[in-house]
């Protein structure tokens, strides 16, 4: 997996925060996580990846960032549960918006939700797992990118 | 007007009521996959349906393609993440009015309704 797909993912993370609460978010140093290292903050969500890549996007975040989104998204209703519902609507947002430069062949499930912190990670087999930290409003969250790129060649 | 919001996120689900819910859609409903969507159409009959395409038990490019089987002038604007063209492209084949990319902005939905309508 190359580098240009932290980028492609970046890209798509503070596209989203742009462009839905107008105040750019950063990415700081990506770092390698390990094997079941616990490394998700308050909540998670996770998105199956295939075809012509094979792996796992998570996108993790603290209660207090996704009760601020919220609050700007209009949302009267700030709790843990839709906090969770977020988390797994950017998880999909982000992923989905990689095919724009990863094509139609980077095929996304829907997104699986993750409560609390105590979770590892599962890399795909093969495949590092980058992580990619992410500040907003003083907050951080985090996408966690394990990807392999697969022989298959896909005609979406 | 009658509006049908399919999406199977609560955060969309409720952002696009929220957006929509006004003196033009005096009733709104809900489907959470592409089967539930096209069983409401048939029973719900709205004016416009906002359909996402990453659903489970049915997507929603099928569901747009079995509601216009229902009714062919059924309007049909797909809400969806995936922002590679041949997924436009594909939606638009399919028979949906129009194609609006996440994360979605309140004037841009508005305006994303209004095209259809004038069309």
């Amino acid at each position: 997996m190359d580098a240009s797909i932290l980028n492609i993912f970046a890209t798509s993370i503070i596209s989203y925060f742009t462009k839905t609460t107008g105040q750019p978010a950063k990415m700081g140093t990506p770092f390698l996580g390990h094997e079941d290292e616990i490394v998700a903050l308050d909540f998670s969500a996770v998105i199956g990846i295939s075809g012509t890549y094979r792996g796992n996007i998570y996108y993790t975040a603290p209660l207090p960032k996704m009760q601020a989104l919220l609050a700007i998204l209009g949302e009267d209703d700030h709790s843990e549960h839709l906090c969770g519902e977020l988390v797994g609507e950017i998880t999909n947002t982000i992923s989905g918006n990689a095919r724009e430069e990863l094509g139609g062949g980077f095929m996304i499930s829907t997104p699986f939700l993750l409560a609390g912190s105590n979770i590892s990670v599962r890399a795909a087999q093969g495949a590092p797992c980058f992580i990619l930290p992410i500040e907003w409003n003083s907050f951080c969250s985090r996408i966690l990118i394990t990807l392999v790129k697969t022989d298959t060649t896909i005609n979406p | 007007m009658k509006l049908l919001i399919v999406d199977d996120s609560l955060i969309m689900r409720r952002a696009i009521e929220r957006t929509l819910n006004s003196e033009r859609f005096e009733e709104i409903r809900l489907a959470t996959n592409g089967r539930l969507a096209v069983e409401e159409f048939k029973n719900f009959r709205p004016d416009v349906v906002t359909m996402d395409i990453t659903m489970p038990d049915m997507d929603g490019l099928t569901a747009v393609e079995l509601i216009l089987k229902i009714d062919e002038n059924a309007i049909i604007l797909v809400v969806s993440a995936l922002a590679d063209k041949p997924t436009a492209v594909e939606a638009v084949k399919r028979g949906a009015s129009g194609f609006l990319l996440k994360p979605i902005t309140v004037a841009g939905l508005q305006a994303a309704i209004d095209d259809i309508l004038a069309d």
